[in-house]
């Protein structure tokens, strides 16, 4: 299986180590990942702010750059959501005869990661030991975007010597939503007020989630509050092993 | 404070509404109690129907025929009414519904008129039409007479007052209550079964009064030319009962093709609205009945912006709206800011599609941002509108209506340029590396100035790392 890894143009620029560790894991599974080079973004800012021309020349290089592979693996909820959702339409709406026929047939191909490890694969043990306290949020996407369900818990629980935490009004919004932050920046505090008190009342040490952008904003929150809880993305949990701890 | 339209005219955009909105800790509290409390029960009672998620379908697929054909069925439903005893009166937009509404009154020659609970009435600004030609409309749905007493706004769909706690509720009665009529009685407290005694008394001098009355429809079936009311106070039927003439005003999306279709509605409204199994209340007629309810029954169909709705794709299925609040009751952003802050008749998650789409996007610009995108409103929509998707699609309506020159606008231009080249985004990686690692301090950067101040009042932001993930696979991978 040619499986490519599309780390996005997020994590590419502010979490490496996310890519790294998603890398890590499926390498340890006996798999070779290639990361081809002419990948950027999948359109999703410009898509949910309302510049929608703009997304499409985005959507025809991710057609471009992923043809020929057979799995397409991202470390993000709600790019893989831009992509299995928006880009057929953004085709549909803007695209030229071939890009809707690419599109199409590339959609099903393209992963979140641990539907990746869970559906493709077929695993839930990774091999992975992480030692601590841990909560995790599913984020709007990966629960009702993507329909994740408890895939990545599934994961999680298979971690050695982790404490996986439920974490109190998990299904709430974050408050991130991409711009949303920005434009609406008081109401996406209020949102985040309350998502970091139910983090801060599970007593973990780590919160983990299928998306970067939304643990930026909560890590963010917890940090200028002075909190020692640290934010991962749980591939970064899935990397982990008794001798190489993230 | 008068209200004209879907719009309440002069209304602060969204963001600046919600920061007001959010200072307000007694509001907060009053939301967070009252739509915790009512998402809990509507969990439990959708999930007592094992056909919860056919049903869904099932009106889904009929408001969608319904729009499809629509003219065929208001055109039907136009000859049962008038076959039944009823007079139909169609009405393009808010000023031609008002003075249809207006000059049936006037006919009556009476100056006053009870109401029951009606948003289209709200819409088209109805009591301050009537107002200006001397006569009174009295609230009769208790929320609405609260909304009233205060001279305030709704900010709920099905709980026009979930704004107040009953202490203020009891303030307002005691103080207002006699201006309107029968006043509250002077010991009146916070008790809620005392506030309702005190509202029954006022508004049963009303009901045996009223000679002509206003509604709004839930719902009217093609076929018999039924209208359809539900409510859980029983003024409604009063209203509906009592009064010579009763005057109906409806959007004209509420039509639905056959009297059996109700099947579907009734059990999804009262249980994704109040969380109930059935409502107290559910009245219908069929035109008028000699010897029995009013003698005389005009219906009002409004449109005030529905066709041009029903010519948009994507934004159409919004019609489907059956107006139950379950939308209201999950939203993040609804339950921080209460309904004012979206400036408009219809607040939540429906009211940020439905507006924009009955006023044209330029007059509620911020309303399609008002959002995160989560999806809970999609998932606990009992008629399916995919309302993350028509936000998204209004979204470009908006930002095609300002001609993207905005300093956004030039921003998502540069921006897209630079991710369509994996030469300039690398370049882009190495200068946000660079500034992002000289604002920091301990490897966090703190609060800036400028347009990026609302996200860094309250969040610290990791400085980007030095190296990016395409550097590290060329350095890593690439070599070997």
């Amino acid at each position: 299986m040619r499986i490519a890894l599309f780390i996005t143009c997020f994590n590419d620029t502010m979490f490496p180590g996310t890519g790294r560790a998603v890398v890590t894991v499926l390498e340890r599974l006996g798999h070779t990942v290639d990361f081809p080079q002419e990948q950027t973004c999948c359109g999703q800012m410009h898509f949910n702010t309302g510049y929608r021309p703009d997304a499409v020349p985005l959507v025809a290089r991710f057609a471009r750059t992923f043809a020929d592979y057979d799995a397409i693996v991202t470390p993000s909820a709600s790019c893989a959501g831009m992509v299995k959702e928006n880009h057929p339409l953004l085709a549909e709406e803007y695209g030229h005869e071939q890009l809707r026929r690419d599109v199409a047939g590339l959609v099903p191909r393209v992963h979140e990661f641990t539907e990746f490890l869970t559906d493709v694969l077929k695993v839930t043990d990774v091999g992975a030991h992480f030692p601590h306290r841990v909560s995790y949020h599913p984020t709007c996407h990966s629960l009702r975007g993507l329909r994740l369900g408890d895939r990545p818990q599934q994961l999680l629980r298979a971690v050695r010597g982790i404490d996986l935490v439920d974490l109190p009004a998990a299904d709430s919004c974050c408050g991130f939503g991409g711009t949303f932050a920005v434009k609406n920046a008081d109401t996406s505090s209020a949102m985040l007020a309350d998502k970091t008190a139910g983090v801060l009342a599970t007593g973990a040490e780590v919160l983990c989630a299928a998306d970067n952008s939304c643990l930026m904003h909560i890590g963010g929150g917890l940090s200028r509050q002075g909190s020692a809880v640290r934010t991962m993305h749980l591939a970064e949990i899935l990397a982990s092993t008794e001798g190489d701890q993230l | 404070m008068s209200s004209r339209g879907v719009v309440w005219l002069g209304s602060p955009s969204f963001p600046d509404a919600a920061r007001v909105a959010l200072k307000d800790d007694q509001l907060r509290a009053n939301l967070k109690r009252a739509t915790g409390t009512i998402r809990d029960k509507r969990l439990t009672v959708a999930a007592e129907l094992d056909d919860w998620e056919e049903l869904r379908t099932a009106a889904e697929a009929i408001k969608n025929r319904t729009a499809r054909h629509l003219d065929h069925y208001l055109v039907q439903l136009e000859e049962s009414v008038t076959a039944a005893g009823g007079t139909v009166h169609w009405a393009s937009d808010a000023a031609e519904a008002n003075r249809i509404v207006t000059e049936l009154v006037q006919a009556t020659g009476e100056r006053e008129v009870v109401k029951v609970k009606s948003m289209a009435t709200q819409e088209i600004g109805l009591n301050e039409a009537l107002a200006e030609a001397g006569i009174t409309a009295y609230e009769t749905d208790l929320a609405e007479l609260i909304v009233q007493l205060g001279d305030d706004r709704p900010s709920h769909i099905l709980v026009p007052a979930i704004h107040k706690n009953r202490t203020e509720i009891r303030d307002l009665f005691r103080a207002e209550m006699g201006h309107w009529g029968q006043p509250a009685p002077e010991d009146l407290t916070d008790e809620p079964r005392e506030l309702a005694e005190a509202a029954r008394r006022h508004l049963r001098q009303k009901f045996l009064t009223a000679k002509v009355a206003v509604s709004g429809a839930n719902f009217a079936c093609a076929d018999t030319g039924t209208v359809l009311v539900v409510e859980s106070e029983g003024n409604g039927r009063m209203c509906l009962t009592l009064p010579e003439t009763l005057i109906t005003v409806m959007g004209i999306e509420k039509v639905l093709p056959t009297w059996s279709d109700l099947e579907v509605f009734l059990q999804l409204l009262p249980r994704s609205s109040t969380g109930e199994r059935m409502n107290p209340y559910t009245s219908t007629w069929s035109g008028t009945t000699e010897g029995d309810g009013p003698s005389e029954f005009h219906l009002v169909l409004l449109d005030n912006g529905r066709t041009d709705t029903l010519a948009d794709p994507v934004g159409r299925q919004t019609l489907g709206c059956i107006r139950c609040s379950a939308c209201l009751n999950v939203c993040p952003v609804f339950e921080r800011t209460g309904g004012h802050a979206y400036g408009s008749v219809y607040p939540g998650p429906i009211g940020a599609v439905l507006t924009p789409q009955l006023v044209g996007v330029e007059q509620a610009a911020s309303l399609p941002f008002a959002s995160t995108l989560c999806g809970a409103c999609y998932d606990a929509c009992p008629v399916k509108i995919n309302i993350p998707e028509v936000l998204a699609h209004l979204r470009a309506k908006v930002v095609e209506a300002k001609d993207g020159h905005t300093v956004e606008g030039l921003a998502m231009k540069a921006a897209g340029k630079v991710l369509d080249s994996p030469r300039l985004l690398g370049a882009a990686q190495k200068a946000a590396a660079l500034g992002g690692r000289a604002l920091a301090r301990n490897g966090k950067i703190g609060r800036l100035p400028g347009p990026l101040h609302g996200w860094t009042d309250t969040r610290d932001t990791p400085a980007p790392p030095a190296e990016s993930f395409r550097t590290w696979w060329r350095k890593n991978r690439e070599s070997e």
